[in-house]
């Protein structure tokens, strides 16, 4: 075969029903052969935040956001139907029934298979979160041009 | 059909079982066939489409009740 066709995926949402949308994508198009990029910006970081600990940032209005939106794959919301949470847990409830893979595994596995998940520089700046409030799977940071130098030479591109 | 190897998928949905044939595949030789077995009827498109893309060749459905069975040649490299 000729080069790898790409595949990049902007993860600009932080639910949970979202994210298993974009690792859905992104895992299948790995299976497919394709060369897989996730960009993660804004609520997206969420998603690729560690679930341990506290996150570390500087200045009151930005602990504040960390601590109102602390975010972790654990703590991943439906969009519509959370209900305080009843929702979101007969949701996770039902992937399981359906031996649907998590966000944590599914994380896990498309670091496996080589999908590259990137955190988004700017918005990582703005909202305070250095590298070290992501997981260990997570790429160093990267910002517009990069995603564009990505998506220029992809056969797909998503913003999720 | 005859094949090679077996990989069950059965209770699994997208994008599982597609997922797992790509990890299968790797350990059979050019020209073996294998064959998946699912109940996700989602799989019937996504086999011959996975097929088009990777090269390996998609050589058919069988159903028999609920279960799927679908049979992949793998490609020379």
């Amino acid at each position: 075969m000729a080069e790898k066709e790409k595949l990049t995926i902007v993860v600009f949402s932080g639910e949970l029903d979202k994210a298993l949308a974009a690792f859905i994508l992104a895992t299948t198009g790995a299976s497919m052969g394709m060369t897989v990029t996730m960009l993660f910006t804004f609520w997206g970081l969420n998603i690729i935040k560690k679930n341990e600990g506290g996150i570390k940032s500087k200045g009151l209005m930005r602990k504040m956001l960390n601590f109102m939106n602390r975010g972790g794959s654990k703590r991943l919301k439906l969009s519509r139907f959370h209900m305080l949470g009843l929702g979101t847990w007969m949701m996770k409830r039902l992937m399981k029934e359906s031996n649907l893979p998590s966000i944590d595994e599914f994380i896990a596995m498309a670091k496996q298979m080589g999908v590259k998940m990137v955190p988004c520089s700017t918005s990582c700046g703005v909202m305070g979160l250095e590298q070290d409030a992501f997981r260990s799977e997570v790429e160093s940071l990267a910002g517009a041009a990069y995603f564009l130098n990505e998506a220029r030479q992809s056969k797909v591109t998503l913003f999720i | 059909m005859k094949a090679d190897h077996t990989l069950d998928c059965v209770g699994l949905y997208c994008p599982m079982p597609i997922v797992k044939t790509a990890e299968k595949i790797k350990q059979l030789k050019p020209g073996e066939v294998l064959e998946i077995v699912a109940d996700d009827k989602g799989i019937k498109e996504d086999m011959p489409a996975w097929c088009q893309t990777t090269g390996n060749q998609f050589l058919g459905v069988e159903e028999e009740g609920g279960e799927i069975k679908v049979y992949v040649k793998k490609k020379r490299p």
